[in-house]
Parts: structure tokens; sequence; C-alpha cells
């Protein structure tokens, strides 16, 4: 019987790591806002069908970049866990904070137990209510690390130079228009080409909208916005 | 039967399913409402309170559905103040009639598994498909039915690829059963469906609809016992909700509080 290689745990989990980070920097970047009244969600996605944004629950959104089949099994598995919860114990106690723990340990545990990790970064983004509540955006990497971000966050294909760029640009207080204008300039750091409404996905958390605060931007009030901007 | 389905099945009839109530069969049985079985030898259930009256009908722009806010326990009066028509969806609602505890609970089982469709597919159950999943829940009802914990929504909504409002009665077997004009349920529903008959036209307004659906409430619980009348000393007035097109609406109590009085006071007895 051949007896099996030794591979050091160390490199094994380097060697997942840059698997994993390879396949994620490929992809299209994608990038969150703190506006005056929610958050705001900007993907570069040339596809209107197959969305990386996406609501999860009352306040709560989802946003996934890197490799679409695994990501979208995680939005499911979310989508999950908030109705469960929300059905077996009341809506305000769905947070964003309980899911992005689930969305870690579920990460963690592929990637050490699966030869192969997913090669994906979400986002869990809930808006914070208009009495003064703060918005919370937790950044969950491939590996099960998390973090939580203020004010703008960005993940994907180049995203060091976008969040350089947001660090510079970003002020407290935009309004909407001025932070669509804001992330999608942010978008366009990395590539020389001019983003259109349709190689964008936008949708917001809206403080202002009843129950269900989730609402995706339509290209035509895209167009109009990005129109005045030129 | 149960054999475990292959790794890419699994993808098929795990993975793909949409319906909340399917997932909480698998991960969470003991909150779906047909798990509890009441044992034989407790032959009778003790009283609880009652759903009365909710009727449902077609208008110009949609559906208008209503409800007394009377909940009876036998010949006592469990509660005043009680909702009995829930917007399940931005284009439908139910309106519960029996056991209020089950159908309540079956209420906010509905509506979670219409918003969990939504999330999960990007897109709307058909009004057909809201229709029937309510009726299989219906069904999951059968073994408590039987023990006098019956539940017998009525539902109704907009249909957006008709482009016209729609109602649905059931039976207490998951039985579906459509309604072109009207229909009211519960203990006061014939009353209720005796003065709809006379007074129902095809394509009112919804000053005119809302005016009909309040009459018939206020006949309904002239006749029936179970069924409250607007109760003007509390405050308290039936609930009318509009279906359209653009969404759910509610009318406001100080609407119906004036439909209320003008009816009143029309019968010469305000």
């Amino acid at each position: 019987m051949p007896l099996p290689y030794y591979v050091s745990p160390e490199q094994m989990m380097k060697d997942k790591a840059e698997y994993a980070r390879k396949g994620i920097s490929r992809g299209k970047a994608i990038v969150a806002l703190e506006y005056r009244d929610g958050v705001l969600l900007l993907a570069e996605n040339p596809s209107a069908l197959l969305h990386k944004i996406s609501e999860i629950y009352d306040r709560i959104a989802f946003a996934g970049v890197g490799k679409y089949n695994e990501f979208e099994n995680l939005r499911v598995a979310g989508v999950r866990h908030a109705d469960i919860k929300g059905y077996s114990y009341s809506r305000g106690d769905v947070t964003a904070k309980s899911l992005a723990n689930a969305y870690s340990q579920a990460l963690g545990n592929i990637f050490t137990q699966d030869i192969k990790p997913f090669e994906v970064e979400v986002l869990v983004v809930e808006v914070g209510d208009s009495d003064g509540t703060k918005n919370e955006i937790y950044h969950i990497l491939y590996d099960g690390t998390i973090e939580d971000e203020k004010n703008y966050a960005a993940m994907g294909g180049q995203s060091d130079e976008i969040r350089r760029y947001l660090k510079d640009n970003y002020q407290e207080g935009l309004d909407f228009s001025g932070a669509v204008k804001l992330g999608v300039r942010a978008l366009m750091v990395t590539q020389n080409k001019t983003l259109t409404e349709r190689d964008l996905e936008v949708a917001v958390l809206d403080r202002g909208k009843e129950r269900r605060k989730f609402r995706r931007i339509p290209p035509a009030v895209l167009h109009q916005l990005l129109a005045d901007d030129k | 039967m149960n054999e475990k389905p292959s790794r890419w099945e699994g993808v098929f009839f795990g993975y793909a399913t949409s319906s909340f109530a399917d997932i909480l069969r698998h991960s969470a049985p003991h909150l779906l409402p047909q798990g509890e079985e009441i044992p034989r030898e407790t032959s009778s259930i003790p009283a609880v309170p009652h759903g009365t009256t909710v009727l449902a009908l077609r208008y110009r722009d949609g559906v208008i559905m209503a409800g007394d806010r009377q909940a009876s326990e036998g010949y006592q009066v469990a509660s005043r103040r009680i909702e009995k028509i829930f917007k399940s969806d931005d284009l439908s609602g139910i309106g519960i009639a029996g056991a209020a505890g089950p159908a309540m609970e079956m209420a906010r089982l509905f509506q979670t598994e219409l918003e969990h469709y939504e999330k999960v597919e990007g897109e709307n159950l058909s009004l057909d498909g809201k229709a029937n999943k309510l009726g299989q829940m219906i069904r999951m009802n059968l073994p408590l039915a039987m023990q006098g914990l019956v539940v017998v929504p009525i539902f109704a909504g907009f249909d957006e690829r008709a482009g016209v409002g729609r109602l649905f009665k059931y039976d207490v077997t998951g039985g579906r059963y459509e309604e072109t004009d009207y229909f009211a349920q519960g203990s006061g529903g014939k009353d209720a469906r005796d003065s709809l008959k006379k007074r129902f036209k095809r394509d009112l307004s919804k000053d005119e609809a809302v005016r009909v659906s309040i009459e018939a409430l206020m006949d309904a619980a002239d006749e029936d016992l179970g069924t409250g009348g607007p109760d003007l000393q509390r405050g308290i007035y039936p609930t009318v909700k509009t279906i359209t097109r653009s969404g759910f609406g509610e009318v406001s109590d100080e609407e119906i509080r004036r439909y209320c009085e003008a009816i009143l006071a029309e019968r010469g007895h305000s």
C-alpha cells in the first residue's frame, strides 16, 4: 500500500488560501456604502438575471463575489436561516450578526475540512433604525475570517485599490445620488472603460421603507443618475 | 421509498426546494402545526376562541376583504379586537375563520412561505400557485380539524397575469373553489352572503364596494351571536382591506366609522 504524501498543515493552508484568493480576484468587484437613508450596494455585473446582491430578510441584504454557484448556495442557506429564525421567534430577532457568524462558521469549516475551499467572499449588511441605531456591515472571507466595516466596504477583484479610493473620497452623510456616483467611480478606478447601467447591479436597504427595506434600483433610474454625472 | 437521493439528485430535491414548509418539515418539524396530534383519549378539546365572519368581494380595481373584530368562545366573547384579515404578500390577503389559534399560525406560515419563495426564486408565485399552496396547508391541518379545530380561510388577491382580482374559498380537506363575485365564511358567513347577494353588482366602485362589505358584516352581526358589529362606544370597527394592481391597502378606521354611521343612520337606529 503506498503511503499517503505528507504535506505540512502550514503548506496545505497556504495552498488553499492562494487557490481561493486567485479565484476571487478574477471576479468583478462589489462595494457597499453607507448613505443618509441606509446602505447602498453596488456590483459590476453584466447579467440582469443572475444576481450578486439580494434580500435576506426585512433589514438584511447579502452580496457575494467569486464563484456563482458557491455564493448562491450560501445566499439560499442564509434566507433559510433567517426565515426559520423569524418564524420561530419574531421578525425583530433576526440579526445580521448571527447570520454573519453562521457564514463565518460555514466557510471556516469548508476551508479546513474540504479539499477545495469556496472561492467566495460575502457581505452581510443590516440597515439601522431611524432612531439612530447603526448600520452593520460584515465582510466574511473564504476562510471564515470575519470583519466588521464602517462607512464603506469593497470586495472582489482589485478591491484593495477600490478601498483606497473610497478611503480618500468617502464622506459621511452622502445622499442617494451622491453615493451611487461615488460607488460607480470607485468601481471604475481599476479599469479604463466607463461603466453604464447595463454593467451594474444596484440595490439599497432603504431605512424609509416599510418592513422590507430591500429595494433594487431599476436601470432607468441608474441611467438618469449616471447621465447627470458626466 | 425513503432512499436517500444520490448526490446530484439531492441538488434538485434538496437545495432546489423553495418551499418554507418543506424546509421546516426537514429541519424543524416541531414548528409545523400538524406536528402535535391530540391523543384520542382526550376526546373533547376545550373551548378555544373562534374567528367568526370574514368576506371577500370583487370590485372594479381588484378585491376587497373585510372581517368583523370579534373572537367567540362558545357563548362568550373571547376578544373584541382580533384582526382576521392578514396581508400574505403585496398582492394577496388571507381572511381567517374557524379556530383562531391554528388559523393565525397558518396565516403566519403562509406569509413566510410566500416571502421565502419570492426571495429564493427571485420572483413571485402566481396567484393560482399561492391558492394551491394554501389548500395544502389546510389539508395538513385535517387531523386537528377532525377533532374540532377547523380552519377554513378565504384567500383573495390580484392576479397580475390576468389583470383581475380573484377569490377562493376552501373546505376542511383543503379543497379549493374559486368564486367569481363574492364569498363570506365563518359563523355569520351565511348571513353575510345573503346580504351580499342582494347588494353585489359587477364593477362596483371602491366606495360602493366598501359600503356593501360593511353592510354585509353588520347584517351578519345582527343575526349571528358570534359576530361583532361596529362598537361605537369602544371605537372598534370592522377591518376592510383593498387589494389592487398597486398593492395591499387599508381603509382607515376613521373612514370605516363614517360608513358605519351612515348605514346606521339610514337604517334609522343610530
